[in-house]
């Protein structure tokens, strides 16, 4: 359980100044809506309720960390200073929130819907929205919206919308997506073209958005755990590590040091499994087939590793509240120490193919430039953040698991260029198989999972837990009212800041280099949408 | 060596022993276009069955293997399912250029795949500017692809037909450029001129070091012409989804199909037959019995085993290499191709005009 500090919408604004410029908290790690319904007559006092929103923060030079939440009692027209222009990933966030719980925030320059229609009525995570009631399933397609309603706020208090043009009638607009070979799954780019240069990108997500975060606040906590392997399908294990390892944290549950040592080394062979998907994407995406099947011979070998202990391949449903779903297969030590020494020897054969080539480093040098401040504005962490010289790595940041006691490099480039995110995940694929190294020979006797109750109920209160996913920080966010349900379940998408700094990484680089810029970034859609 | 012209003279003399000279000119007219067409959809399907297995072992696979042994009637059963699919047209293309584009492509293939000549004495359309009819009537081609793009009211088509625009007209300077340098050497424009010329050695022998660069920028000219990769960028599968013929289906797709491959071989059959004897066995001069022994090899055997090789060279770098960039490929070619192309052909002048080659 962690301390959130209750700030009055009032204050929120200076507060929120402070913190950025005063205590340098300049990461906006995780935003999440709340829904704590209307007040009650045995409410305790200090109990916070109505629709809010609770911030973690984090210092990115002293790592400092810092939980603060607001909230309104209006219900009709919930009104909420913005913090978009402090943190540039506010502002996809905050569309979220005002998607799930109509949260208006005052000064935000773009207040549309981001995952559900425009049509949708209501508000889906509220709790007291009942979404099938005024939604029948439409037949008919969903109108594209060149507009967009800015909420300013004027000198006397009053607010006022404003609208804006996203893109005029004038404008040569490109759809790539929802059905697209490069965007990586159903995620669409509205791409304004200046010949092949690109203007303006306006992402448009949703196209299969699951509402697993309602799902969750009806499902057992076992039960919950199904649901984190579809978000990013290349993070399966991690995702679901951190949401183990959330319940594990809330309900004081020690797991054994083998349970610790099988995650650590199914979380890294699931990120070289993310890493080679990604070198094989890329490398097609760039128009470079041969190499993307070299990725792919590679990759059906951790598969089948997998596939061998845990059943799945994809889907993998291996972590549990307490340990892991069964233990490792008698075969399962030796075939990694002889996936990584084939994986050693082959690995050049990729540098040869695809990085030494003149004309992939020519597309990819000098392309798509974030900066540091970029990045930690966006909250882009991962492979990204890394390229940019932004120490990210939650493996350093907030051990967890067995990262503490193995030896590994954070991998840092400070080029920023898709050259640079690139090499991030190539070099990251050797320090998996180190860490993987060191682990594999020492996995303890004892037992796979520690016995739980046949009834998991969360003690009261609000826990975070981030990992390190293939593609950055994935965070669960947890608040529990003492149920067998959560009360708010939200996940820190890794991807949805990856996707929201595409416009700024793609601005006057050609149509080209988006296909490049999305390769190198790696987002995964399942994940932005959830 | 044989030569097919006494066919084709005594098939001549018969028919006008027993028909007015216009009505033979005519059956062999219809007789010539038939085996044209044959031909082209044979080479076709042998390319693209190639290009399937070469791709395959290029990249840890097997390639086609179900359909006949070792896939081979794989290409057979995709050509028959695209004759039956439908060809549809999109609501609010232009119609008249949207059906157009495919056979213009088409064409313009077929006329410069009749300048090829196969065999000695089999050649369709030899005369004496061969070369610059062969440039002409492979100009034709961007012109259905331009219309493709224009006429198919898609956004995607429409930036993969102006890319290839502008590529195709870039790269045709330098291919041109290229088949000059030997035109300056051999003399002659017309196709059997300049193998004639090479009975003696093959012209990238004769010619050495301004012949062996400028086959090596007809390469790479030549493939960014018949937009293979890593030039492919008009139909950039990973930008503009299939590019200029997104909305083409059935058999005007395969027209594109069909003439991408065939461009393809055209580029690798005139770089054999200018750079590499063409039908010319290889000759070594003063070695008589070596030649003689050549000789027995028949010419079309040459020929096809000489365009095969370099079409295994054009596919070698299609799998090896990413993609370009616009601005990439027109800087380089532009700044870089065209350049070396001209102080190429200003060398290969030198060394004709002081007799340096062989």
């Amino acid at each position: 359980m962690e301390e959130i500090k209750y700030i009055e919408p009032s204050a929120l604004r200076n507060e929120m100044l402070r913190l950025r410029n005063e205590a340098k908290m300049d990461f906006l790690e995780s935003l999440t809506g709340m829904d704590w319904g209307v007040p009650a007559e045995d409410d305790a006092p200090g109990t916070v309720r109505g629709l809010g929103i609770v911030y973690h923060l984090e210092s990115t030079e002293t790592h400092e960390r810092v939980a603060v939440k607001t909230s309104t009692l209006d219900r009709e027209h919930p009104e909420l200073p913005t913090v978009s222009d402090i943190w540039k990933t506010a502002k996809i966030n905050e569309r979220e929130v005002y998607d799930f719980y109509g949260i208006i925030f005052v000064g935000h320059t773009d207040m549309r819907r981001i995952y559900l229609r425009n049509d949708w009525v209501g508000y889906p995570l509220r709790k007291d929205d009942d979404p099938e009631k005024e939604n029948p399933l439409r037949m008919d397609n969903e109108e594209t919206v060149d507009e967009t309603t800015e909420i300013e706020l004027s000198a006397d208090g009053t607010i006022k919308n404003k609208k804006d043009i996203i893109f005029d009638d004038e404008e040569y607009v490109v759809n790539i997506g929802p059905q697209h070979p490069a965007t990586h799954g159903v995620l669409r780019f509205r791409v304004s073209l200046e010949g092949e240069t690109i203007k303006k990108i306006d992402p448009i997500l949703g196209y299969i958005h699951r509402g697993i975060e309602k799902m969750n606040e009806s499902l057992t906590y076992p039960q919950t755990l199904a649901l984190t392997d579809r978000l990013d399908y290349l993070s399966a294990m991690q995702n679901r590590h951190a949401l183990c390892m959330c319940i594990e944290k809330a309900m004081g549950i020690e797991i054994s040091e083998r349970a610790q040592y099988i995650r650590t080394i199914m979380d890294e062979l699931q990120r070289l499994d993310s890493h080679l998907l990604y070198y094989g994407c890329l490398a097609m995406d760039l128009g470079a087939l041969t190499a993307f099947f070299y990725a792919f011979r590679d990759r059906e070998k951790i598969l089948d590793i997998f596939e061998e202990t845990c059943g799945g391949r994809l889907i993998i449903n291996y972590n549990m509240i307490g340990g892991v779903q069964a233990d490792i297969h008698p075969n399962f030590v030796k075939r990694v120490k002889d996936f990584i020494k084939y994986l050693r020897g082959v690995i050049h054969e990729y540098h040869d193919i695809f990085t030494g080539n003149i004309i992939a480093q020519n597309r990819m040098k000098g392309v798509g430039v974030l900066s540091k401040e970029d990045v930690i504005s966006y909250g882009a962490t991962g492979g990204t953040g890394r390229a940019s010289g932004w120490h990210c790595d939650v493996r350093k940041r907030m051990p967890y698991a067995m990262y503490d006691k193995v030896n590994f490099k954070e991998i840092i480039y400070t080029e920023g260029d898709s050259f640079a995110r690139y090499m991030v995940r190539m070099d990251e694929i050797m320090e998996s198989m180190n860490i993987i190294e060191q682990l594999i020979d020492n996995i303890p006797e004892g037992e796979y999972k520690v016995k739980t109750k046949p009834i998991i109920k969360v003690p009261e209160g609000q826990y975070y837990q981030a990992v390190e996913a293939s593609r950055g920080e994935f965070g669960v966010f947890l608040e529990s009212h003492g149920d067998k349900y959560p009360y708010r379940l939200h996940y820190r998408s890794t991807g949805l800041p990856l996707a929201d700094i595409v416009d700024t990484a793609c601005r006057g680089e050609k149509i080209a280099d988006l296909i490049t810029v999305g390769g190198t970034l790696d987002y995964v859609v399942p994940d932005i949408d959830r | 060596m044989f030569d097919f012209s006494i066919v084709t003279n005594w098939v001549h003399s018969t028919l006008t022993s027993v028909m007015p000279e216009g009505w033979a000119v005519f059956i062999e007219c219809v007789v010539i276009a038939v085996w044209i067409i044959t031909l082209y959809a044979l080479l076709a399907i042998a390319l693209i069955y190639m290009e399937r297995k070469v791709c395959g072992f290029f990249q840890c696979r097997l390639g086609p293997n179900r359909v006949g042994k070792w896939g081979c009637f794989q290409v057979f059963a995709d050509v028959l399912k695209m004759l039956t699919k439908e060809i549809f047209n999109p609501k609010n293309a232009d119609q008249f250029l949207y059906n157009l584009a495919p056979f213009l492509v088409i064409i313009a293939s077929f006329l410069t795949f009749s300048c090829l000549p196969i065999n000695k004495g089999a050649s369709i359309l030899d005369f004496n500017v061969g070369v610059f009819f062969l440039l002409a009537a492979s100009s034709i081609g961007v012109l259905g692809i331009l219309l493709a793009g224009w006429g198919s009211n898609n956004k995607y088509s429409l930036i993969g037909a102006m890319r290839s625009g502008a590529q195709i007209v870039s790269y045709e300077l330098s291919a041109g450029l290229s088949i000059m340098t030997a035109v300056v050497l051999t003399g002659t424009m017309s196709f059997s001129g300049i193998i004639e010329y090479q009975a003696d050695g093959w012209l990238i022998f004769k010619g050495h070091i301004p012949a062996i660069i400028a086959f090596l920028t007809y390469l790479v000219a030549g493939n960014a012409e018949c937009n293979r990769g890593p030039f492919d960028l008009p139909e950039a599968e990973s930008e503009l989804t299939a590019g200029y013929h997104t909305e083409y289906s059935g058999m005007h797709f395969g027209f594109f199909y069909l003439a991408e491959y065939l461009n393809m071989f055209i580029i690798a059959a005139v770089a054999a037959t200018i750079f590499l004897g063409g039908w010319m066995p290889l000759h070594i001069g003063g070695l008589d019995g070596f030649n003689a022994v050549m000789d027995f090899i028949p010419g079309f055997v040459w020929y096809f085993a000489k365009a095969f090789f370099v079409v295994f060279l054009l596919m070698w770098i299609k799998w090896t290499f990413p993609r370009l960039r616009i601005d990439q490929l027109l800087s380089f070619e532009w700044k870089y191709l065209m350049p070396l192309c001209m102080a190429n052909l200003l060398l290969m002048t030198l060394m004709v005009v002081f007799g340096l080659h062989f």
